[in-house]
């Protein structure tokens, strides 16, 4: 076998050497009838081009050659090849956790420039080193939440991703929290009388999602003070984060729970990406995950650590803030790279891209008699329309023109069945939004 | 002129600064093709109060500087690319690089986990080969590959059981684990909403039996285990372990950290395991990078089914795959969208490779390590002396009569060229030395490993000094963590910023 670096000869003498007559001996504290007497009915074993040609025939089984409208928490965003090659880097790629800090400077580095990014991004003042997705950060920020303030109840905007909401759901369910959802307003927005009539002083957290599922841009402020006026704090959930190149970060927030998959990760049919959790500093020992700080070496040289672990479970066990070990360094190395190539023009050109090309698909989509747009609020590159039918139906048929429609918000949501969330990013060509556009209109002329 | 750290140095112990202390505004690394519909205006489309001006202290850089930036970094980072890292528990092994190279083909990496499922036939078709294999390997009836990493398959589990307890009409107060566990597993317990309580090993490393008959109630919900130990011991009574806890109606949950020591050998489900997770990032070859992406898929009886997280991979009529996410009894979602896809397809390649030779990978780690045991025995204090699996745990007792531990050893190590292996875990040995070398080292790099280790042997009885403060060969010395934690300092800011906290 190709990746086993032994002669046969070679193991007879290190058999030998042990004293042992077979390698069956050495795993003979395995109680003989236990242990498997034929080989594990497995595929022959593959030559590297017939692992090749087999993932190649998957792939062609896939949507190769059509056009996607779809975002809804993953998105389709230009990737420099100079990522890919630092990633590519063996000395990134197949190192471990850098728990010796001596010969993982490089990890430990780029995980500071990591968490000083976020920051930026975010407007908060500590970040940690990555979380396993958007999904997962939201949760743990709430249960960080219930720490901070010993509370139990939780208002979640129904507007935050559905399956986020799903997650902190089975997370919430044995930890004694109780979930309780808030609805949206004509504008798409949280209902903000909803949280005051719900707020109460048990209440641990509010979590709000801007840009929100539908795309709506939340107004944070008034919820935040509303939260601190109760002694809950504010919880704010990003999945689309190139916005934050354009649209005001979210500073008023006590903790951010980011998905940063579009900053140089490919959609890859839902992960890996990369969660992060931000906050304030004072709330930093009840922060779940890794941390990288700056110190010093015996010699006065500036290097880095990860720090601050008595609040991890490989030290405190049962006591610790979260179970997470393992997390998305690699991943968070991605977006480091790609936050460092965009810079800061390049991270706001994108985002004035995609603002620019989302309000051009919106305009063509509303030229389309029945078609309008569902909510007011001010969206970035995505945005929710009502069809004068319903939405799987016009996908269905998109479908044959090898594009795949908008996401269809009625599984999700009931009460929207005909409407439809849209995304448009850089990667979306003006002739193919026309195409789009002339689809759905063709579509909804034909007689249902 | 620039300041003294940034003159021209020897490469070892170049001072590449933070990317943040290169920029210079105007300098960019990557352009966008023409904007081909009319620009909008920010102002107008989100109105003033939502705009932001521009990220405040991003970098600015081209693209060679980015380049070099991050290489340079890497250079400081030690690597399974490089040598041997015995890191213990971990399961440092080649990661074949055809996996990453499949990982990203189009039609693979591209794909939108929301798109129509006709048009997702070949990633699911990679689910449930991969479920296939899984099941084969553990001997097991069913598989999620939901979970992010082997923490999150941990909780799965949990969940899994306390959803089957809760059936039967009470979803039981307490999870047993023994004193010998990764930190993970009473951590999960916690928020699976139980109660930890350790049981002690014997002195043998075993589990103690006496002890865990005394403990298994019909409070007990599950036993969780890590086989082999993370003492690298097979633990001998599984199959009796099992029965205890089935006699009371609790279940035993494995966790499969350790799997590479039985792959093809023996199959936790033919020994009475009724749930565990595989870390795909171990024994599976998927790269550590630092510190993740995993995948920590969950394995399990028949009678747990019901409760699997959402979604669930199925077939249909005509062969043709699905997603089903309307169970009423499952546990819910524990991460969005469908697992980390492109580990799974990693692990697959990995798996496709070796075939049914995958047992040859688990003998080759069993021998390595006993290889290396045998040629360190007597000179490193072996404190329990049954038959090692894929890793052997010895301890600093002999050269802590000179004043050297088991973090002195590991740091001198690095001098040596190799990575340290895992100091001071498992907990239930002082001053560990936890070393695992996996198959992917030829008995050249076993040999060298077993010199390095008897010199540094050699040294703490002579030059013990030399030992306590090393490492001496690589581009910073041992640095202060206890500072670092005392004033965390955890992201850059400008100077004039610094300095004025520092007020």
């Amino acid at each position: 076998m190709r990746y086993l670096p032994k002669s046969p000869a070679e193991r007879e003498e290190m058999l030998a050497a042990i004293g042992a007559k077979s390698v069956e001996e050495l795993f003979s504290t395995i109680p003989e009838a236990y242990r498997l007497q034929e080989p594990l009915n497995l595929p022959p074993a593959m030559s590297e081009a017939e692992v090749i040609a087999y993932f190649q025939q998957r792939a062609s089984e896939n949507s190769v050659g059509y056009t996607s409208y779809l975002g809804a928490g993953v998105y389709n965003h230009l990737r420099s090849v100079v990522t890919d090659t630092i990633l590519q880097r063996g000395e990134f790629l197949t190192s471990y956790t850098p728990y010796q800090a001596e010969i993982s400077q490089g990890t430990l580095q780029a995980i500071f420039e990591f968490q000083t990014l976020m920051c930026q991004l975010t407007g908060q003042e500590v970040a940690n080193a990555s979380m396993y997705d958007g999904s997962t950060a939201t949760t743990e920020a709430v249960l960080m939440a219930e720490r901070l303030t010993n509370r139990r109840r939780v208002l979640v905007a129904r507007s935050v991703h559905p399956e986020y909401r799903d997650v902190l759901k089975t997370y919430a369910k044995n930890s004694g929290l109780r979930v309780e959802e808030i609805g949206y307003t004509a504008a798409g927005t949280l209902d903000a009388k909803g949280i005051e009539a719900s707020l109460k002083d048990d209440v641990c957290a509010v979590v709000v999602q801007s840009p929100n599922f539908f795309g709506a841009i939340e107004t944070l402020a008034p919820l935040a003070d509303a939260a601190h006026r109760s002694g809950a704090l504010l919880v704010v959930a990003v999945t689309e984060a190139v916005s934050l190149g354009i649209v005001k970060p979210p500073s008023e927030a006590d903790i951010v729970a980011m998905e940063g998959q579009s900053f140089g990760l490919a959609p890859s049919y839902g992960g890996p990406f990369v969660g992060v959790i931000a906050s304030r500093e004072k709330f930093v020992r009840q922060m779940p995950g890794r941390l990288a700080g700056q110190t010093t070496d015996l010699e006065g040289r500036r290097g880095f650590v990860l720090t601050l672990a008595t609040r991890e479970q490989h030290i405190r066990r049962e006591k610790a803030t979260s179970n997470i070990c393992t997390n998305q360094a690699l991943c968070a190395l991605a977006a480091t790279v790609h936050l460092t190539l965009l810079g800061k023009e390049g991270l706001r050109e994108l985002a004035e891209q995609n603002l620019s090309k989302a309000q051009f698909a919106l305009k063509e989509l509303e030229n389309i008699p029945g078609v309008r747009r569902t909510f007011s609020a001010p969206f970035f590159n995505e945005f929710t329309v009502e069809l004068p039918r319903s939405a799987k139906m016009v996908n269905a048929a998109l479908l044959k023109e090898k594009i795949v429609g908008p996401f269809v918000l009625g599984t999700a949501y009931p009460e929207l069945t005909k409407h439809a969330l849209v995304c448009v990013t850089e990667t979306t060509p003006r002739s193919e939004i026309e195409r789009f556009a002339a689809a759905v209109k063709h579509t909804l002329e034909q007689p249902l | 002129m620039s300041n003294h750290s940034n003159r021209a140095v020897p490469h070892i112990v170049l001072n590449e600064g933070l990317i943040f202390e290169k920029s210079s505004p105007g300098k960019r690394a990557f352009d966008l093709p023409p904007l081909d519909v009319p620009e909008v205006d920010a102002r107008k489309a989100l109105g003033e109060s939502y705009r932001r001006e521009g990220v405040e202290g991003f970098p600015e850089v081209s693209e060679i500087e980015v380049l070099r930036h991050f290489t340079r970094l890497s250079t400081w980072n030690y690597a399974i690319d490089l040598g041997m890292y015995p890191l213990g528990s971990c399961t440092m092994k080649y990661n074949p690089r055809v996996n990453e190279y499949v990982a990203r083909l189009a039609g693979i990496a591209t794909e939108h986990p929301y798109q129509p499922q006709e048009l997702s036939q070949g990633c699911l078709k990679v689910l449930q080969l991969l479920e296939k294999c899984l099941l084969e390997i553990t001997g097991m009836d069913v598989v999620t590959l939901q979970p992010a990493a082997g923490a999150q398959g941990e909780l799965t589990g949990l969940l899994l059981i306390r959803a089957y307890h809760q059936k039967h009409g009470n979803p039981r107060k307490r999870v047993l684990i023994p004193d010998s566990a990764h930190g993970t597993n009473p951590a999960t317990a916690v928020i699976a909403g139980y109660e930890v309580q350790n049981i002690k090993s014997d002195a043998a490393g075993q589990i103690d039996m006496a002890h865990l008959r005394e403990h298994v109630t019909s409070d007990v919900a599950a036993l969780m285990l890590t086989n082999p130990s993370t003492l690298g011991i097979f633990e001998q009574q599984i199959p009796q372990i099992a029965e205890i806890l089935h006699a009371q109606g609790a279940l035993l949950y494995m966790d499969g950290a350790n799997m590479n020591a039985l792959t093809g050998v023996t199959r936790p489900g033919d020994l009475g395991v009724d749930v565990m997770h595989l870390n795909l990032h171990k024994t599976f070859s998927t790269p550590h990078g630092g510190g993740g992406p995993g995948a920590g898929p969950v394995a399990m009886k028949k009678n747990l089914e019901p409760f699997l997280p959402v979604p669930v991979l199925v077939e249909k009529e005509g062969g043709r795959l699905a997603l089903d996410s309307h169970r009423k009894e499952s546990i819910g979602k524990v991460k969005a969208f469908n697992g980390n896809f492109g580990v799974l397809v990693r692990a697959l390649a990995y798996i496709l490779a070796y075939g049914p030779g995958i047992r040859q990978a688990t003998e080759d780690a069993v021998l390595n390590a006993n290889y290396i045991r045998k040629g360190l025995e007597g000179t490193y204090d072996l404190p329990y002396t049954r038959p090692s699996m894929h890793e052997v745990v010895f301890s600093d007792a002999i050269q802590k009569k000179n004043g050297v531990n088991t973090m002195d050893i590991a740091k001198r190590l690095i001098d040596y060229g190799f990575h340290p292996y895992t100091t001071a875990f498992p907990l239930i040995v002082p001053g560990a030395l936890m070393i695992e070398p996996t198959e992917s080292e030829s008995k050249e790099e076993c040999d060298l490993f077993i010199d390095a280790m008897q010199a540094i042997a050699e040294e703490a009885k002579t030059n013990p000094e030399l030992v306590k403060t090393a490492p001496h060969n690589t581009r910073i010395r041992r640095l202060d963590e206890v500072g670092a934690a005392r004033k965390p300092v955890l992201r850059w800011k400008p100077a004039e910023k610094q300095s004025k906290a520092a007020d």
